[in-house]
């Protein structure tokens, strides 16, 4: 870790310890991590983070212990035996289910916070990256699991977005049939779903630590952008962000037993109550609730390799992003123009993700209108192309306005914006 | 290079030929290189179908069970295939927009086997993104996958709709007027 040690080995055998294993300093080090002082709710989503993939975990391991990764067995070993059967089984698959939502609502407040406060400008480029990274291991941990109850949609979802991947020229069919291990979805590709399923969660873990080592390197952004410039600046991560970190997980906590509890199944889709049938596709196929602006991205393009293309690239822009945002002002508190530009990309990918749920040819607001070129100007399939548009143009408006802007005067230090406000005190 | 290496060089006592350290670097490395592909090759090949999967391989089927105008989906390989016994409606239809725009051109003569024109036999996957198209829907009263909305004509070639190619034709063959052998 990046500031300086502070642990003092109080007892003869910490001092032991400390020369053969410096465990404890290491634990110690991280508890005493200088934090900006003002760092505000966003920034809980971090812990928030690291508290779902300790959920996912400790759950899918369970899981596993009742999961029979076999076409013939998999969906009764679920839909009966986990649901039914198992003690607890329901609550345990509710929690996994459920689990992933809640993981990807965390990470995407936890993407806009980093975007919003410039989080992953110079120094903090590698630490954005890794996030970046954490973030595509989610979506294809998230994809494979969701292929294990081997439902309707399991099955179906599986054969859509393999073959996503057979539109690569050359390697693309090749590399397919890698992951059916067949000539289609079947048998061999649940396996090495399940395998994987199991493996990338650790992975993640793994990349989770690297991510905690870059941000504990240069240290934590804050609301202002400012660099913390003095120790007056910061306050002990332990007690002030542990007990700010752990009762934003409380406030988590509940939402989250709301779905658990309360809705398990609004989230999910009825058709995976259905067994997989290689027979019949379900009339309508959509992914999770969390990839549906990347459908909406690539259904939106008539061309079946330029919309692959679009899907990755639109995944891609968040790793080029450091470089792409010319702005020297971190926070996009002083950034107006940006702010707004940022708000009206947020709403972009909402309706992306309203129009990856719906039919292509679905009319907006149901009003009746001409064909433009392939579809009515007012359906689905025009607005996710007009969002789309957006979301891509973003990318570049950010290139063009950190040269073009006027930003506001940003403040010297990071205290003085809290120094000013007349009612909070600045409590130590 | 070899030079700077060589902490001998500046020695001439001590002075080995730099080549010959530099081959011996080069040999190391490239064994390395060359066993790792050897280890990594059948950690990916493994993925691969397995001899099982494989023998999966042919199917045969009594066309006489389906009659004419009616369809019928058979699993070979785990894969969905259209049997559709065409109504001359369907054929001429086919045969009419052979010299039309078709996104993927082919005449629907090469998708069907001579003097057994009634007989579509088809991939039953979409070729967008592997759907299973449902006849009967569509501008063209062929196929219609559900999933984005791509269209095929009565000879499952591509008409509309973001699939690139047609319905693919398996390898097949006629072991009597009523009996195919599929792959
Ligand atoms: C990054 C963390 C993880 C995410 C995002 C995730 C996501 C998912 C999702 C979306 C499902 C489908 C839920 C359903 O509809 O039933 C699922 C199922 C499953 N997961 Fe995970 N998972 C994670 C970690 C793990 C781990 C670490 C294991 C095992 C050690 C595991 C084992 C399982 C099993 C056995 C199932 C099938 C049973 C079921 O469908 O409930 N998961 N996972
Ligand atoms: S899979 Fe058939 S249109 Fe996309």
């Amino acid at each position: 870790m990046s500031h300086p040690s502070t642990y003092e080995p109080k007892t003869g055998i910490e001092r032991w310890l400390d020369s053969r294993l410096p465990i404890v300093r290491f634990g110690a080090d991280l508890m005493s991590y200088p934090t900006p002082r003002n760092l505000n709710y966003w920034y809980t989503f971090g812990g928030i983070l690291s508290f779902c993939l300790a959920v996912q975990i400790i759950t899918g391991i369970v899981l596993a212990m009742h999961y029979d990764a076999s076409g013939a067995g998999a969906f009764m070993s679920v839909e009966r035996g986990i649901m039914r059967d198992v003690n607890y089984g329901w609550l345990i698959r509710g929690v996994h289910a459920n689990g992933a939502s809640m993981f990807f609502v965390a990470v995407y407040l936890h993407i806009m916070r980093g975007i919003y406060y410039g989080s992953y400008k110079a120094p903090r480029e590698v630490l954005w990256l890794l996030g970046c990274v954490i973030y595509v291991l989610m979506m294809a941990t998230a994809f494979m699991g969701y292929v294990l109850p081997w439902g309707q949609m399991s099955f179906w979802g599986a054969k859509v977005i393999t073959n996503l991947i057979g539109a690569l020229p050359l390697v693309g069919k090749p590399i397919t049939t890698l992951l059916w291990g067949g000539f289609s979805v079947d048998d061999p590709t649940l396996n090495r779903f399940f395998s994987l399923h199991y493996l990338l969660p650790f992975v993640i873990a793994a990349v989770v630590a690297l991510h905690i080592w870059a941000l504990h390197v240069p240290g934590n952004n804050n609301p202002t952008g400012v660099n913390v410039k003095s120790d007056n600046d910061t306050v002990a991560f332990h007690p002030f962000y542990t007990v700010k970190d752990g009762f934003a997980i409380g406030l988590f906590m509940i939402m989250f037993a709301v779905f658990v509890f309360y809705l398990p199944d609004a989230l999910g889709k009825a058709d995976n109550a259905i067994p997989a049938n290689p027979l019949v596709t379900p009339a309508h196929i959509v992914p999770e609730w969390y990839l549906l602006p990347f459908y909406a991205i690539l259904r939106a393009i008539p061309d079946k390799l330029l919309g692959v293309l679009a899907l990755a690239g639109s995944i891609g822009m968040l790793f080029a992003l450091p470089w792409l945002d010319t702005s020297k002002v971190k926070s996009m508190r002083y950034r107006p123009t940006a702010r707004l530009y940022f708000f009206i990309w947020i709403a972009a990918t909402c309706v992306l993700g309203w129009c990856g749920s719906q039919e292509p040819d679905g009319k907006l607001f149901g009003i009746e209108s001409f064909n433009f070129i392939d579809y009515p100007i007012m359906s689905v399939t025009w607005a996710s192309r007009i969002a789309a548009l957006y979301y891509f143009s973003f990318f570049g408006i950010m290139l063009f306005l950190g040269l073009s802007e006027t930003p506001l005067p940003v403040p010297d230090s990071l205290y003085t914006p809290v120094l000013k406000t007349p009612v909070a005190a600045p409590a130590e | 290079m070899a030079q700077s290496l060589n902490p001998s060089a500046s020695d001439p006592a001590l002075a080995v030929d730099p080549n010959r350290r530099d081959f011996i670097h080069i040999a190391a490395a490239a064994a390395a290189a060359g066993g790792a592909v050897a280890v990594a090759w059948p950690l990916i090949d493994q993925l691969n179908p397995a001899a099982d999967t494989l023998a999966l391989s042919s199917l045969e089927f009594d066309l006489s069970k389906v009659p004419l105008g009616a369809e019928t989906t058979l699993l070979w390989r785990k894969q969905p295939v259209f049997v559709r016994h065409r109504t001359p409606q369907e054929i001429t239809a086919a045969r009419a927009a052979d010299h039309g725009a078709l996104k993927d051109p082919e005449s629907d003569a090469a998708r069907v086997k001579a003097g057994h024109e009634q007989w579509l036999i088809l991939l039953g996957s979409c070729t967008h993104l592997g759907c299973l198209p449902t006849f009967g829907g569509g501008e063209y009263k062929g196929w219609l996958c559900p999933c984005h909305g791509s269209v095929y004509d009565t000879s499952g070639r591509i008409r509309k709709g973001p699939a690139p190619k047609n319905l693919g034709v398996p390898d097949y063959a006629f072991l009597s007027d009523t009996k195919i052998k599929i792959g």
